[in-house]
């Protein structure tokens, strides 16, 4: 057993915890943040993404223990003062999702893809960088819809707010 | 999983004396997006697990004067995206942009990719094709006596990529003919041409990793052009057949996919 201390969703903690425990066990098991989901277990799927240190990652393919003093956002930190973040609501909005299990993954990953590509993202773009999130029901279309729409979204909301 | 002993050192000195002491036993974590896949399945099954992102100065891009130095942890994401390495070497940057998925990129490192030597992997085929020196903690090795064989390389016992150099070419690139699946390459080539040497190098194609192809670096040293490389092929014997792809299919990918990249660093 060994200890680790990250900051998850803005809040510090500490666990001693078995070297072996993967940071998705760790956020679903340990701090019972059970929005991060395991699809696959082999980083194929991506329904495991969460922020490290700003980075998506798959946290199915991360050990807790090496993460220490890390920042780690899940899909639980991204709504604030009771609204939606703007990804989510694009999601919603857009209906890119059927039955949800990918949702979490597939929406940390496009914070993610904006934060690195910006607000302006064509079909081709999301579609090309959303290659590590595997979606079984909606054959893609509006999760790339809400994606693109989201993106601007996320803009408008950085502008409101400067 | 099964249980490991898992160290964090802080220097490179500490990670090779604890490498050291496991003996065979030990394995070192870099990015772990191969690592940790492999031990979860338990084909990999290390007593003691050696951390290296604890350590200082392991990670970075720098160029001095004709050489791009890239520290051993600096993750894929980074060097697809560094300015230096889009001016000095664009081929480089494009290659580590098609490895993996973008959560991978942002988790593997060009050190673990080399060590790992993946008959599939994009890296080997860039320090082959840029004619690399890889520096450990030891010394220094030219990649031409760096990769092995598959999942081998001239790495010994105790012995860390701290990072890897590359000249800067006067044009190179890479094309890789993906899996659909899994984005490994099927066929990856990479081509490097500076002054008058050229180096064209193939990975995912050969049963024992990466290799050169002599006979297509004399055509391209003649006239650095896709054309010099019509009616050359590519025998099947020792290359990889899978579900995926027969060896005769991937001989004919490599010409293609070397056609490619030909005219890929010619900006064409």
């Amino acid at each position: 057993m060994a200890s680790v201390t990250m900051t998850v969703n803005g809040k510090s903690v500490t666990a001693t915890i078995d070297p072996r425990m993967l940071l998705s066990s760790f956020l679903r098991e340990h701090l019972r943040l059970t929005g991060t989901h395991v699809g696959c277990d082999t980083s194929q799927c991506g329904a495991c993404v969460v922020h490290v240190d700003g980075r998506a990652i798959k946290s199915c393919t991360a050990l807790a223990i090496s993460l220490d003093g890390a920042q780690v956002t899940t899909i639980e930190g991204l709504a604030a003062d009771g609204h939606l973040h703007p990804m989510q609501e694009a999601f919603r909005e857009h209906h890119g999702l059927q039955c949800g299990f990918c949702t979490p993954g597939m929406i940390m990953s496009a914070v993610d893809i904006v934060n690195r590509k910006g607000a302006m993202l064509d079909e081709h773009t999301i579609r090309e960088e959303l290659e590590g999130n595997i979606c079984r029901c909606t054959g893609y279309h509006n999760i790339v819809k809400a994606v693109a729409a989201g993106a601007q979204a996320m803009a408008a909301t950085k502008v409101a707010a400067e | 999983m099964y249980a490991f002993n898992y160290q964090r050192p802080k220097t490179v000195r500490q990670a090779a004396g604890l490498l050291a002491k496991a003996g065979g036993d030990g394995k070192l974590l870099a990015g772990g997006q191969t690592l940790l896949p492999t031990m979860k399945q338990r084909l990999a099954s290390p007593a003691m697990l050696i951390d290296l992102n604890q350590v200082d100065g392991m990670s970075g891009i720098e160029l001095k004067g004709r050489n791009l130095h890239i520290g051993a942890m600096t993750k894929h994401a980074d060097v697809a995206n560094s300015h230096v390495v889009k001016t000095a070497i664009p081929g480089l940057a494009a290659l580590a942009e098609g490895i993996g998925d973008p959560a991978v990129r942002n988790r593997g490192t060009i050190g673990g990719s080399i060590a790992n030597n993946d008959p599939a992997a994009d890296y080997p085929a860039a320090c082959l094709g840029l004619g690399a020196t890889i520096v450990t903690n030891k010394r220094k090795i030219p990649a031409d006596e760096f990769f092995t064989g598959m999942f081998d390389t001239a790495l010994e016992e105790g012995e860390i990529v701290t990072k890897v150099i590359f000249p800067v070419p006067q044009k190179a690139a890479y094309e890789k003919f993906p899996n659909p699946a899994s984005r490994y390459a099927m066929v990856g080539v990479f081509v490097g041409k500076k002054g008058s040497d050229v180096r064209v190098a193939v990975t995912g194609a050969g049963a024992n990793g990466v290799f050169r192809l002599p006979e297509f670096e004399a055509a391209l040293k003649t006239r650095f052009n896709a054309k010099s490389l019509d009616g050359l092929s590519v025998p099947a014997d020792g290359l990889n057949g899978d579900i995926h792809a027969s060896p005769e299919y991937r001989a004919h990918l490599i010409g293609v996919m070397a056609k490619r990249a030909v005219s890929k660093a010619l900006g064409k």
